[in-house]
């Protein structure tokens, strides 16, 4: 079924539209799903993607050349018809709708299902093929809910008034989901920045995303941070970076934290279980949602998302895409 | 069950001692009667549940999901309790990972002893229903008898103490005359009744220690000396119908030495060194690396036992029946012990003699001299001085033996924790074989100072060659030098030895690495 789509390591390729899904190679013609380095690659000759994802490419890796496709606006590719629907993963996160010989695929690129104020939430769209990530494709990961994470936030950092709170934060996405999500639970107070977010979360102001009083950390002396929060990507928690900081509880927001080992191993002393893919039941419900003919698996634990498709009757099989790095972003 | 659950979450990813310290407390104050009694019985190891086999465990998961499914999952989490308060399938209707707060510890505890050990996997079940995640593993590891949220006994009567501004030797005088879940101490900790009175109750009393000797020489008129055995300092308390055995940080250790505990049936309260009687040296007292074959055992088998006999030599006695000799000299005390040997157990209690030495430049004759695998040091006791807790400046002194010291040479390094997790602080370090590979001997992560620690965490970003996680292997040319109490041999390294205490003496940035120490050099050095 479905012969005009083909899987190859290097990515998902659209023969009747020569166009490549996320492609991990350059490539003449991109469609690419969201801004995640795995994902969205630079060098290619055009790509399409949604305005915000164009954006933030344009801030990695320069100006490229892209047609910006807006959310349910229809292109179409050599015969194919291609559509980009809300993935909820992060902002401009799209999954990629092609419909080609009365067969439709649905690529979902990385997504989850619950609210993120960043970004518009997932849409499922019922489909013949369903090429699903599969992140944290594993029972144990179970998502808990966003509000009682950032209330131990919260509640750590009031506890602790002499010392700081440091988030290591994915630098897009995470961080600026995080820094909503605590200024929705009325945290109102400065946050501090790593220099590594800044420029992206500029582009997510300008792009319409409200964050409220951001400074850099860089600079302001160790005093004044105390009591507040500081947002840094993930490598710089244990790094000499973070020595200027006053006395910082190191906290991780990640799908990963859930496993008290992986959180022990990086030293991590509040782990926030706050994750921008779907869980386990997310997985599982949306495939079920959809209900496609035939489920395909890109990246994660895929075997057991595997075995879980054939106890219960669904046709699935598991890519095996390279580049693809989970590790850091969860 | 949350609180609780949150309080072990804590403690596990909080690594200072202090910080641990404020979370019990906090918990201590916080929790309602007769929560907070049961979970303090939990945290010092008094909390003695019917335990449930982790292969039951096994079985109830695997009959509520898919076991291909837990196989996966047991093998990315690793431990059993925690992939089962994972995986656990919550209720339909209900949303995932929510404590319901219908179950409160003190519930849990309850049915947990009412339970039978075959309708026990029934009511855990039960009980898992109502719990998030935390609360599950919590459960879990109260069911199967183990916390093991790294502190000790005495760490979380510490807590107790400072949550309620009381001194922590108090608690320990009352603690063995209450018993879980400990609601007259509570009482007594918040002012609503007198302090239980411990009579007649083996409690713990603080050790008397030493401070390490700085001065060039004390006058043996004043001092008494004697061998500082490199055993684990012991206290046995005696009421003459119980016996119990703590060590230095309180914790009751009767259960790891049974056969000590049996031979003692006298009332009274003595501190002494334990160790176990090596054959090869001829019954006497073995290295500690044979000691270390008994520690934090909680049940020993009769062959532990005799394979690795134990005893005690005794330095001090504190009480004797219900006369407290505390307050008197040294010299008295020591008197009082001699005269009480002769009663006791002779194949498990033996006297620490004096050493005898006209003066103190013979006595350092002695000590240059002693070559037993048990010596420690020598110790310096004022004659005249009384036994108080604690560290009592120019009353006992500890002359440890001049340490052994190596050239190493820095092979690989990792990240230290707490205030220190930005710096590469621990490092391991190997010697020469004879075919010119380093092999590794030993790790350290002390004896440098701040600026010296400074260095040798530029030297490891510098100098890395490869990563493996955490951890950085380094360009092999730094020598350092490394003083150690002693070397033993051992799995644990590949050159097959293994050092006790290694610090970092110094860094020797002027020898080259080729010229540091051999495995077979090193080898010579074990006793």
């Amino acid at each position: 079924m479905a012969h005009w789509i083909e899987p190859h390591p290097t990515g998902i390729y659209v023969r009747p539209a020569d166009a490549w899904i996320d492609p991990s190679v350059p490539r003449e013609r991109a469609l690419v799903t969201h801004g995640h380095a795995d994902h969205a690659r630079g060098g290619h000759g055009h790509v399409w993607a949604t305005r915000e994802t164009l954006a933030i490419m344009a801030l990695r890796y320069g100006t490229a050349s892209g047609t910006p496709v807006g959310y349910g606006e229809e292109i179409r590719l050599g015969g194919v018809t291609i559509r980009y629907v809300p993935a909820g993963h992060v902002l401009g996160s799209a999954q990629i709708v092609l419909t080609h010989a009365g067969e439709r695929v649905v690529v979902t690129g990385d997504y989850k299902r619950r609210p993120d104020p960043t970004c518009l939430p997932f849409e499922p769209v019922p489909c013949d093929i369903f090429v699903t990530e599969a992140t944290f494709g594993l029972p144990v990961f179970r998502h808990p809910d966003t509000g009682s994470e950032i209330d131990r936030l919260l509640a750590a950092l009031h506890a602790n008034p002499d010392r700081s709170v440091l988030v290591g934060a994915y630098a897009l996405g995470k961080a600026q989901r995080v820094i909503c999500e605590l200024r929705a639970r009325g945290h109102h107070d400065p946050i501090y920045l790593h220099g590594a977010m800044e420029r992206m979360c500029n582009l997510y102001v300008e792009l319409g995303v409200e964050m409220g009083d951001l400074r850099p950390a860089t600079g302001v002396a160790a005093k004044d941070m105390r009591g507040a929060i500081i947002v840094a990507p993930p490598s710089a928690l244990n790094d000499r970076w973070s020595r200027r900081l006053p006395d910082p509880i190191t906290a991780m927001a990640s799908g990963w934290m859930r496993v008290r080992q992986r959180a022990r191993q990086k030293n991590v002393e509040l782990p926030l279980i706050l994750s921008d893919h779907a869980d386990w039941d997310e997985l599982t419900d949306t495939i079920r949602e959809v209900a496609p003919t035939e489920t395909w698996i890109t990246h994660g634990r895929e075997e057991a998302l595997l075995h879980w498709c054939m106890t219960h009757q669904i046709r699935a099989r598991a890519l095996a895409l390279v580049g693809r790095d989970d590790e850091e972003e969860g | 069950m949350r609180p609780f659950s949150q309080l072990l979450d804590a403690l596990v990813y909080t690594r200072s001692r202090n910080g641990k310290l404020a979370l019990i407390a906090a918990y201590l104050r916080a929790a309602p009667d007769p929560d907070r009694g049961w979970a303090l019985a939990a945290l010092t190891g008094n909390l003695d549940l019917k335990a449930v086999k982790s292969s039951a465990i096994g079985e109830m998961i695997r009959a509520r999901v898919d076991p291909v499914l837990y196989e996966m999952s047991r093998d990315y989490v690793g431990d059993l309790a925690e992939t089962v308060a994972l995986l656990w399938p919550t209720p339909p209707g209900e949303p995932p990972d929510l404590d319901d707060g219908t179950l409160t510890l003190a519930t849990v505890v309850d049915r947990l002893h009412a339970t039978s050990r075959a309708a026990a996997p029934d009511a855990l079940a039960q009980m898992m229903d109502h719990l998030d995640a935390s609360g599950r593993f919590a459960l879990l590891k109260l069911a199967t008898g183990g916390l093991r949220v790294g502190i000790s006994a005495r760490l979380a009567k510490t807590g107790f103490a400072q949550a309620f501004g009381l001194n922590v030797d108090d608690v320990e005088q009352v603690w063995h005359a209450l018993s879980p879940p400990y609601t007259a101490l509570f009482d007594w900790a918040e002012g609503r009744a007198a302090r239980p009175d411990p009579a007649g109750t083996p409690f713990f009393r603080p050790f008397m220690l030493a401070h390490p000797l700085e001065a060039d020489s004390v006058d043996l008129a004043d001092y008494a000396a004697e061998w500082k055995w490199d055993g684990i300092r012991i206290q046995i308390v005696g009421t003459g119908s119980e016996t119990r055995l703590y060590s230095r940080a309180g914790d009751d250790i009767s259960a790891s030495f049974p056969e000590i505990a049996a031979a003692f049936t006298g009332h009274a309260v003595l501190d002494g060194e334990l160790l176990v009687r090596g054959e090869f040296q001829g019954g006497e007292a073995a290295s500690f690396n044979a000691l270390q074959q008994r520690l934090g055992r909680k049940l020993v088998s009769a062959r532990m036992q005799a394979d690795y006999p134990a005893f005690v030599r005794l330095y001090d006695l504190l009480l004797e029946g219900d006369e407290d000799l505390r307050a008197l000299p040294w010299a008295q005390r020591r008197a009082r012990l001699e005269a009480t040997m002769p009663h006791l157990d002779a194949s498990r209690f033996d006297l620490s003699a004096i050493i005898d030495a006209p003066d103190f430049d013979a006595l350092a004759d002695i000590r240059a001299g002693a070559r037993d695998a048990a010596i420690e040091g020598v110790m310096l006791k004022r004659r005249d001085s009384p036994y108080v807790a604690g560290r009592k400046a120019a009353l006992w002194y500890k002359w440890k033996r001049d340490p052994l010291t190596a050239d190493c040479v820095m092979m690989y390094a990792q990240r230290g924790h707490g205030k220190r997790s930005s710096f590469y602080s621990d490092y391991t370090f190997g010697c020469w074989t004879a075919d010119g590979e380093l092999h590794p001997v030993g790790k350290a992560y002390s004896g440098f100072t701040d600026e010296e620690l400074k260095w040798l965490d530029r030297f490891v970003r510098q100098n890395t060659v490869a990563r493996f996680g955490p951890v950085r292997e380094v360009e092999k040319t730094l020598v350092l030098e490394v003083a150690f109490d002693s070397i033993h041999d051992s799995k644990r390294h590949k050159s097959g030895l293994a050092m006790r205490f290694p610090r970092i003496a110094r860094i020797r940035r002027d020898k080259p690495a080729a010229e540091a120490d051999t495995v077979e050099g090193l080898r010579k050095l074990v006793r």
